[in-house]
């Protein structure tokens, strides 16, 4: 009984308490919600499966695969199909954040924060923000081991960190479209075919695994405008040390529309849900 | 003084309506709350409670009609009220994969504590509520009462002006219950305006100071819970004999004495009557045991929320889940 005398007491005094802070700045929301994430992976390691495993398992396999068969050496063949390959895990793993998001968001969890006088993007953006973070893990990983094979990049670190500073960039305007999807689409079943529907034959139906030049005309001219290949060029460039910078520009254009688009369509789909 | 009309009412609401195609889920409701007071909601599954809240929180936009709390326009002025206003979900509005703590910290950095403000502050409020042992652990392992204490934790770690509650205690057992219904208690005592939905007349009737029942999407009766509760009668008298032969005396004595009808139970043993004055069950006690009829249960019900609704609707509510009595045996 004096317990929970007591216990009331320290509601009570709990309750006088009324101080009220400022309003949290856009920032700091944001990475609040980065927070969240990252704690999420703290409890669930295992979700940085697809990160950790998925570049080593490409790069092995299309390396050793294809290699003997299209450049006669494995060893050539991976000094051109690396940044192709990191290119494609990178935008593959990109569909993740859409499936995270549309489970998420069913949780009650979202009611509380969509009634928090917050700037509601931060949400989304914190939860991205993260994303890049995990795909730059992927990254990472993915060029060890191909230095661990024999890669070299005769762009030199500069050359690898404003490839990989392009490709995050692609990756983060990317995911928006997949945040649209996911508050659209009911399943994780139905998103996941969508997003695979979309990423396949873009990721494919490039030059990620062979020179365009080898193709059919009709199909060079797809993949020569294929974001994909444009993002590959510029990747491609930068590590060989001879930069494409018409393929940058077009990526960087693609990129910003492709966040124009998206974002407000995401934030607008968001706010309706 | 004089008071303007937005100075008096924390919630006024009028013709709200929602309809999810031919689903008239909230259908014209007009609602009033006072500020300082416990407003209960009161109806069964799919009345259109959770509808009414989540437009009031914002969360949903009304198909027609108005609702301001504290003055301003649920849709032009939401910030404003999101401002003031905290929502603890029927459904658990946490994140379930962090711990009590982790939960409350994001909270409050959210509503522009510093980390380290935040963390005192959730620690305060986690030790107020008895969650401190259970700090670090994930919401996903705890109780369904833990879990309903920390939603009303997370939802006054800034003390708002209006606290929604949705079905704060459906689920939890007894003690868990009443801790929550002090909780509720002191929330008002500090000033908070509470706005609850239940299932449970019986907790309506303990918190709130005005009931509003609802029915598909309807206002049906609203008033005091005295007033609801005279419009229905006192309750149910459920007795229960040692032995079936003894029931059909039992049942005639009774019925003598509370000068209203009995009806027998598919139970052999048990008799129920509706009662309107309590002075009569005191009587209908002395005269079975003058009788000498040995009874197992006497007791007196409240008048479930179904009879509730048989009396204001004429017809039994729709809920699928029984409505149980809430006296124990005497
Ligand atoms: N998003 C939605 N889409 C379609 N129908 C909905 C939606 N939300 C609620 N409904 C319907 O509206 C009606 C009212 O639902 P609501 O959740 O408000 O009831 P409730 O009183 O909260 O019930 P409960 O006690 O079960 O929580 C129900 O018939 C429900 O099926
Ligand atoms: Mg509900």
């Amino acid at each position: 009984m004096s317990q929970s005398m007591n216990q009331n007491e320290a509601i009570k005094q709990a309750l006088s308490n009324h101080s009220r802070p400022k309003q949290a700045s856009a920032l700091s929301t944001c990475m609040t919600f980065s927070g969240r994430m990252l704690l999420k992976i703290k409890y669930v390691p295992e979700q940085l499966f697809d990160v950790t495993a998925f570049p080593v398992i490409y790069l092995l396999m299309f390396t050793y695969l294809f290699g003997g068969a299209i450049a006669g050496s494995t060893s050539a063949y991976l000094q051109f199909v690396l940044p192709g390959i990191l290119v494609m895990t990178v935008v593959m793993i990109t569909m993740y954040t859409g499936i995270e998001l549309n489970n998420d968001i069913k949780k009650g969890v979202f009611d509380r924060f969509r009634t928090l006088p917050i700037w509601s993007p931060s949400v989304l953006i914190g939860a991205l923000i993260v994303d890049v973070v995990r795909y730059s893990l992927a990254s990472t990983i993915m060029l060890i081991l191909g230095y661990a094979l024999g890669f070299r990049a005769d762009g030199g670190l500069l050359g690898i960190l404003l490839g990989l500073a392009t490709l995050l960039f692609f990756a983060f305007s990317i995911s928006w479209i997949w945040t649209s999807l996911s508050l659209v689409m009911r399943s994780e079943k139905s998103l996941m075919a969508a997003s695979m529907a979309i990423l396949f034959p873009i990721t494919f139906v490039s030059n990620v695994f062979v020179a365009p030049e080898t193709m059919p005309s009709w199909l060079e001219s797809f993949v020569n405008v294929n974001p994909i290949s444009l993002l590959v060029d510029t990747v491609r460039g930068f590590m060989d040390g001879t930069p494409d910078y018409t393929a940058l520009i077009w990526v960087v254009v693609v990129s910003v529309l492709l966040i124009a688009i998206f974002s407000p369509l995401t934030m607008y789909l968001y706010k309706k849900k | 003084m004089k008071e303007k009309n937005e100075d008096t009412w924390a919630i006024e609401t009028t013709d709200l309506v929602k309809h999810f195609g031919d689903n008239r889920a909230v259908d014209g409701v007009n609602l009033k709350v006072k500020k300082g007071s416990i407003y209960g909601v009161l109806g069964p599954n799919g009345a259109g409670k959770t509808t009414a809240i989540r437009m009031l929180t914002t969360l949903l936009k009304p198909d027609a009609g108005t609702a301001n709390v504290l003055g301003f326009d649920v849709i032009k002025d939401a910030n404003q009220v999101k401002q003031r206003i905290s929502l603890t979900g029927q459904f658990a509005s946490l994140d379930e994969d962090l711990s009590g703590l982790e939960n409350m910290v994001m909270i409050g950095r959210l509503l522009g504590f510093s980390r380290k403000e935040a963390k005192q502050r959730g620690m305060e409020l986690l030790m107020a509520f008895g969650l401190q042992d259970a700090a670090k652990r994930q919401v996903k392992n705890y109780s369904g009462g833990m879990r309903r204490r920390l939603d009303i934790a997370a939802s006054i770690i800034v003390s708002p002006e209006i606290l929604f509650l949705d079905e704060p205690t459906t689920g939890l057992d007894p003690r868990s219950r009443n801790q929550v219904w002090d909780i509720i208690r002191l929330l008002v005592d500090a000033g908070t305006t509470v706005l609850l939905t239940t299932q449970y007349l019986d907790e309506a009737d303990q918190l709130a100071d005005r009931i509003a029942v609802i029915d598909h999407g309807e206002v049906i009766a609203e008033g005091t819970s005295s007033e609801l509760k005279a419009s229905v009668g006192s309750g149910k008298l459920h007795v229960r004999v040692l032995n079936p032969d003894m029931r059909d005396r039992a049942a005639e004595i009774l019925k003598e004495s509370i000068e209203a009808d009995v009806h027998l139970a598919s139970d052999p043993l048990v008799i129920t009557a509706q009662v309107s004055d309590h002075s009569r069950v005191a009587r209908a006690l002395t005269a079975l045991e003058s009788a000498e009829i040995t009874m197992t249960d006497f007791s007196l019900g409240q008048p479930s929320l179904d009879e509730v609704f048989l009396t204001l609707t004429g017809k039994p509510a729709e809920a699928e889940n029984e409505v149980e009595e809430v006296e124990e045996t005497a």
